[in-house]
């Protein structure tokens, strides 16, 4: 007998209490269970009568998902339930609430912004790295942890990469919010990564400018116009948005997904590396299209069904890995350095599309204050920079795939672990000094990053001449 | 429990000891084994013997339509299928034959039913190639979970909760929940003789804790079994067959 819910009811040890929250599709309880301390919520999709298909689709595809994912960026789940007595979810609950009320707050200043930009992005490179694609990113749908991570919910639209797509012919219109559904999405695509790539910026577009890029279309019509007309640029309705930033947010609202970010891991890494993104015609912007121009776009894009077809969700994540080189220019290290730029160029030659982040680390003391110039009166962070650049010259690259970072910290192993933990890394290249007695016995960098990098690590070692035979 | 799924094996002893080799590494602890041991391939006598062996330790089996056949029982069948049967016949020990001929159309497990070709008719050796042929077995049976073989090509079906039969996308070696909302109807691929592309032995990976399903490939010694094929005079086109996985 199916049960509905209500507050009082129990059902596998979970008792409901007050509704939080009733939405189109699902009611939202919070609930108690004798074996689970934290607090806990769970959903109940509101199901009409016995054949309302897509919403039961839509919740068997988020009980099939969430229980795989892991992470800070996504919430825990506790237990689920069948639709032969009352299906559910019970997650823990996020303390933090969701973003809306805060994005209604929009436009927010800028270092706001920019920061929570960041953040956002974190979370769908960590639901990506999971094979995961959200597609139907909005506010509503971004929780906090106090703890300040963003968290992701509401699965009913998802696609993984690995597992079957039960909505694929469930429904014969476009399926998302209409603010922020991206092109392809409306030609009904489900598997591009990118896709939520293009909410981010329309999100990102709303937080800075304090409107949507395309208005709150009611109809379908009115999304497909985002097809060729090009949004207001945002420094247009706010000239305070550095051209940086408006690069980017239209650079993940490109129409065809072949020349929009390719991954969020490029996107969270262009918003954490504001001064080396590179500026197109695009940052510069200060007015629509022409007539002429959008109509020529619009002859074009009024017949197209899709766009190119995405790879594999894996393989969209492979195809353009960030790749983080640790250059060590200290005197005794050239030999070294020469050999690891020689590594690079060859990794780029299997690698093509890569992202190669060179890092330098200066080393500071423990405690006490550090000279942060020379006895010249140099800044090292600069001096390091240029010698950075310098060792990179001959690494044929554009500029906006080749990165250069100085950083600063009493262990250089863990500070490169760090920055390939924060920077959504796929690889580390590095190179490691000789077999001295010291380095055996008090671990050498490359070592401490081996073994507790969250990516792979390739070593480059100078050839050494073999020990003699006794 | 983990059940190891294999069907088709049609005397092919090299993929046969592949698989089993390959389901024990995969924590296999129950084998099932879902008919056509013998037929087309140069060693029914074995794969009978260890079928026969491994139902002994526990492993379900149930028959096919070239079980059938071998057991004495008119199948309808190709002239290459026959040819092939024929020589099959003459390897058989009386005792190897009674063996597959006492083999049950059906076996039940848990929330699962295992059938050569199909839960609706398991007799008649239908072909379940496509979701809307899985329909009829759907309504045969109140199992949750459907297995079967004999197409030789792998297919996944689900019955979602409002009652549409639908087939389902799948990768090779990524697990599949099988939501308790659905009834799921999975044609497991053949191990002795692939007609899907890829020259390998197919299987299928039941996890009864996780609930999830994983179609399985395993390479085997394929060279050895043509080889053998050759050796006995059976007609080429089997050899073929094999190599090219089709």
């Amino acid at each position: 007998m199916p049960l509905r819910p209500r507050t009082g009811l129990t059902i596998d040890g979970f008792t409901l209490g007050a509704k939080l929250h009733s939405g189109g599709f699902a009611t939202i309880w919070d609930v108690t269970h004798p074996d689970h301390a934290l607090p806990l919520v769970m959903k109940v999709p509101t199901i009409l009568d016995g054949d309302d298909g897509p919403t039961i689709v839509g919740f068997e595809v988020e009980q099939m998902i969430m229980p795989r994912l892991v992470g800070p960026h996504v919430p825990r789940v506790i237990g689920t339930g069948g639709f032969d007595r009352m299906p559910y979810i019970v997650t823990e609950k996020i303390a933090g609430g969701s973003f809306l009320p805060l994005f209604q707050q929009a436009p927010l200043p800028l270092s706001e912004v920019i920061e929570i930009a960041a953040r956002m992005v974190d979370a769908v490179a960590d639901l990506h790295r999971q094979q995961v694609i959200h597609l139907d990113l909005k506010p509503e749908n971004f929780l906090q942890r106090s703890t300040g991570e963003m968290v992701l919910v509401d699965f009913g639209l998802s696609r993984h990469g690995q597992l079957p797509d039960l909505l694929a012919e469930e429904f014969s219109i476009p399926m998302g919010t209409f603010p922020f559904i991206a092109p392809e999405q409306y030609l009904r695509c489900r598997d591009d990564l990118r896709s939520d790539l293009f909410a981010l910026g329309a999100m990102l577009y709303a937080l800075a400018t304090g409107r949507t890029p395309w208005g709150t279309p009611q109809t379908l019509r009115g999304v497909r116009k985002r097809l060729w007309r090009d949004p207001e640029p945002p420094r247009a309705i706010r000239p305070e948005i550095p051209e940086w930033l408006q690069e980017i947010i239209l650079r993940a609202l490109v129409v065809d997904p072949m020349q929009r970010y390719q991954t969020a891991a490029q996107m969270a890494f262009d918003l954490a590396h504001p001064q080396q993104v590179t500026l197109t015609a695009r940052a510069h912007k200060l007015r629509r299209d022409g007539w002429l121009q959008v109509w020529d776009r619009w002859r074009i894009m009024r017949r197209i069904k899709h766009f190119r077809a995405p790879d594999t969700v894996a393989a969209q994540l492979a195809s353009v890995p960030v790749i983080v080189v640790a250059v060590d220019l200290s005197p005794e290290g050239e030999r070294l350095a020469a050999m690891l730029r020689g590594a690079v160029k060859r990794m780029l030659t299997i690698e093509p599309e890569a992202r190669i982040a060179c890092v330098n680390v200066i080393k500071t003391h423990r405690i006490g204050l550090d000279q942060g110039t020379d006895d010249q009166g140099n800044n090292l962070h600069v001096l390091r920079l240029v010698a950075l650049k310098t060792w990179a010259a001959s690494i044929d690259l554009p500029d906006h795939r080749l990165t250069y970072t100085v950083l600063e910290g009493p262990d250089p192993g863990q500070a490169i672990i760090d920055y390939a933990r924060a920077n959504h890394v796929d690889h580390i290249l590095m190179g490691a000094r000789g077999h001295s007695t010291t380095r055996r016995y008090l671990g050498s960098v490359s070592a401490q990053v081996v073994a507790e990098a969250q990516c792979s690590v390739t070593v480059i070692r100078l050839p050494e001449p073999r020990d003699a035979v006794v | 429990m983990r059940f190891a799924i294999l069907t088709d094996i049609h005397a092919n002893r090299e993929a046969f000891a592949a698989v089993l080799e390959d389901a024990r590494a995969w924590g296999a602890d129950r084998i099932v084994l879902l008919g056509d041991l013998v037929g087309y391939g140069p060693d029914p006598g074995w794969c009978c013997d260890r079928a026969a062996e491994l139902v002994g330790q526990g492993a379900l089996c149930v028959q096919g339509n070239h079980d059938s056949a071998a057991g004495g029982a008119p199948e309808p069948m190709s002239a290459l299928a026959r040819r092939a049967m024929d020589w099959t016949k003459a390897q058989l020990t009386p005792a190897q034959c009674g063996f597959l001929a006492g083999l049950p159309l059906v076996a039940e497990e848990g929330d699962a039913l295992f059938a050569h070709a199909s839960a609706h008719e398991p007799g008649a050796f239908g072909y379940v190639t496509s979701d809307r042929r899985a329909v009829p077995s759907f309504r045969a049976t109140g199992a949750r979970l459907i297995f079967c073989g004999h197409t030789h090509q792998p297919l996944l079906v689900s019955r979602d909760p409002t009652g549409a039969v639908r087939e389902q996308a799948f990768q090779s070696g990524l697990p599949i929940p099988l939501l308790r909302s659905r009834r799921w109807l999975a044609v497991i691929g053949s191990v002795g003789q692939a007609r899907d592309g890829v020259a390998q032995a197919g299987w299928a990976l039941l996890d009864t804790a996780t609930n999830e399903l994983t179609f399985r490939r395993t390479p085997y010694d394929l060279a050895r079994t043509v080889e053998k094929l050759r050796a006995a005079g059976l007609p080429e086109d089997l050899a073929l067959r094999l190599l090219r996985g089709s």
